[in-house]
């Protein structure tokens, strides 16, 4: 069963052609990395399949993408019930101003969630998921901001999931820590693929090789490869994710 | 050379750094002394007593109780707790009726036994007279004199600095006027200002707040006379015709011109707190499934929650000191308001209308100081309240 589907996409900023005829099938309860050179339209392509870029203006899109199926651009589709299913993950750890259980607790708050104790629960259980829930047990009352980079982070992860998405977008999500929190929130990545569709954007090669089945190569805005991760990066097809691999640009 | 002019240059800024504060230093030393020779001041007009006759056994009058003596308010001595005699009011232009001008003498040589003789012969008396004309003169009660009471003046009710013989300097009526009038003010336009900022950061599309915030900046260089002016044409009459007041200047016009003029601060101070909410912040929210408004309300204010609040208070500050257009719109009338609606007085608008037929050095040129004072301790208590409100929100990000 497919989660994901992209169906000839082409996305564009203005007059600028960001995706160039995307194609992608995403399977189910898989991790998916995107790999690339800076600007070649990685988060861009990331960013339709929660139509985080409606917010630009003067962006377009030509072609389909698909969720569970459904054309999420069609017309007369929630973007608000859309986004609930699709968690995101940002580069930089950025909770609200607010305390650490009520950034757990947003998603279900904006969605018209009331019962007290089921919100406790589920916070428990989202904390509990992104490995954070022994370190700020004692303080979740407390100021967001008063946790490290990588627990902030982690929180960030928790709060995405305490609306128990069905996809979970991540963008960098790695790249501002320090190597001990990334490796938890690799770890924390393999744990929730049980649960939830992960589509991972990184720089780190070892990353994709370690956390993902499946890698996408994106280059000027184009897939130029797509494949099981262990094939992509053993013996790919194209010269140019043979090159980008083994370093030799980008 | 170059060590040379980095040496003078550090001796320019310390020493205009340390001037600077030195003068400050010296006007708020200027204003509190002026201020405090207030209460140095004795309450009968300077050179005059008050005269009883030698068998009244009052001893001390406030200013309020001279001013109910001379309004005939209180009409008999038994209401201060003296004997049950009527009270006569004796001015020294009274003598002119009892007297012939040779009776008096040419240049009043005789006056102060004149008046003495009125004393002595009415026991309800009370005579206002120069010191002069009957310190010499023996039967009489001269009311011992004292200062103004500090009590009597921050607690007083009412304000006539040009009482006589007694000016009455209660500056209540004046500070709640300025509370009443910066209260509603910031009631009006903080909702008003909220919604422009809330408007122009998040919802106008940007060729619209590229032309709208340029004009609402403009706004704010308006002296306020003009505010003033559009008040007194427009909304004065406006609030006389829906209320149906006997008068259209009061409070409530007072606080619509303040909210008008402090909406430019407000406007561009908080837009601009809203504006550096970062991008990262509102798309998470928005990927948690949140709506527009929900994200403006929980995530995009909290976070600019101090900047807007000193828009706020740039706001409040400017409705505290401002002058000139409340004292065009609001009435004037130094009583303590019982309603917006009613005619009122504020601090600046009182030290404005009144600095000017003060003389220097009197009681009520002092009094003004006060004011100025009291209208300094408000901004510092505003402005320390919002040190605290940022500090807070500091530590919680
Ligand atoms: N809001 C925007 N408006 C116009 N052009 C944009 C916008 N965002 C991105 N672009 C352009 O689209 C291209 C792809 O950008 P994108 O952010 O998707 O790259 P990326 O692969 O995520 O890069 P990186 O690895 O550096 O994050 C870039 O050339 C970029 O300049
Ligand atoms: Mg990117």
């Amino acid at each position: 069963m497919n989660k994901i589907e992209a169906k000839n996409v082409d996305f564009y900023y203005g007059t600028f052609h960001a995706l160039k005829g995307i194609n992608i099938t995403i399977p189910n309860n898989e991790v998916v990395a995107f790999i690339g050179p800076s600007g070649c339209g990685k988060s861009t392509f990331l960013r339709l399949f929660n139509r985080m870029n409606d917010l630009i203006p003067g962006a377009r899109l030509t072609g389909q993408v698909l969720i569970d199926g459904q054309d999420i651009y069609e017309k007369g589709v929630d973007v608000d019930v859309l986004r609930r299913g699709v968690g995101m993950v940002f580069q930089r750890p950025n909770p609200f101003p607010k305390s650490i259980f009520e950034n757990v607790a947003y998603g279900l708050r904006v969605n018209g969630i009331k019962d007290k104790d089921f919100i406790r629960q589920r916070v428990e259980e989202a904390l509990t998921s992104a490995a954070l829930w022994n370190e700020v047990k004692d303080k979740l009352k407390e100021s967001a901001y008063a946790l490290s980079g990588g627990q902030q982070q982690r929180l960030c992860i928790a709060r995405a999931m305490a609306v128990q998405p069905s996809v979970l977008l991540m963008d960098e999500p790695a790249s501002a820590l320090d190597p001990i929190s990334t490796a938890k929130i690799e770890e924390l990545i393999c744990e929730l693929s049980s649960q939830t569709t992960i589509v991972i954007v990184t720089h780190s090669m070892q990353q994709a090789a370690r956390v993902s089945n499946k890698t996408a190569f994106f280059y000027l805005g184009e897939m130029v490869e797509y494949g099981e991760t262990k094939k992509i990066f053993t013996n790919p097809e194209k010269e140019a994710t043979q090159n980008y691999i083994t370093g030799r640009f980008g | 050379m170059k060590k040379w002019i980095d040496r003078i240059a550090r001796r320019i800024f310390t020493l205009s750094g340390f001037v600077t504060s030195v003068v400050i230093l010296l006007i708020i030393g200027f204003l509190f002394s002026e201020a405090a020779g207030l209460f140095r001041q004795p309450i009968v007009e300077e050179g005059y007593v008050l005269a009883l006759n030698k068998e009244n056994d009052v001893d001390r009058l406030s200013a309020e109780q001279i001013k109910q003596l001379f309004d005939e308010d209180i009409t008999n001595w038994k209401e201060l707790g003296g004997k049950d005699m009527p009270v006569k009011v004796f001015r020294l232009e009274d003598l002119d009726h009892l007297y012939t001008e040779e009776e008096l003498g040419a240049e009043y040589e005789h006056a102060g036994e004149k008046i003495a003789e009125q004393v002595r012969q009415t026991p309800g008396i009370i005579a206002f007279v120069p010191k002069v004309l009957v310190e010499g003169e023996r039967d009489i009660h001269l009311v011992p004199d004292h200062t103004i009471p500090i009590k009597d003046v921050l607690l007083g009710t009412e304000w006539y600095p040009t009482a006589t013989p007694s000016p009455i300097f209660g500056i209540l009526p004046l500070l709640s006027g300025t509370l009443w009038v910066s209260f509603f003010a910031i009631l009006i336009a903080l909702p008003f200002g909220l919604a422009i900022s809330i408007y122009l950061a998040e919802v106008a599309p940007p060729a619209v707040s590229k032309v709208l915030k340029p004009v609402i900046e403009l706004l704010n260089g308006i002296p306020s006379v003009v505010y003033g002016f559009f008040g007194l044409a427009v909304i004065v009459p406006l609030l006389q015709q829906t209320f149906n007041l006997p008068v259209g200047e009061s409070g409530l016009a007072g606080s619509l011109v303040l909210a008008l003029m402090a909406l430019p601060t407000i406007i561009t101070v908080s837009e601009d707190a809203m504006r550096n909410c970062p991008r990262t912040m509102r798309e998470a929210s928005l990927a948690l499934g949140a709506t527009h408004w929900q994200t403006i309300y929980k995530v995009v204010v909290p976070y600019s929650v101090s900047g807007i609040t000193s828009g706020v208070v740039l706001g409040i500050g400017r409705a505290v000191g401002e002058t000139m257009a409340v004292l065009m719109v609001t009435g004037n009338a130094a009583v303590i308001p019982t309603s917006i609606l009613e005619p009122l007085r504020t601090i600046p608008a009182t030290i404005a209308a009144e600095l000017g037929e003060a003389p220097a050095g009197g009681a009520h040129y002092q009094s003004l100081f006060l004011l100025g004072v009291i209208l300094f301790f408000i901004t510092l208590i505003i402005n320390s309240c919002v040190e605290i409100v940022s500090a807070r929100n500091k530590t919680k990000r």
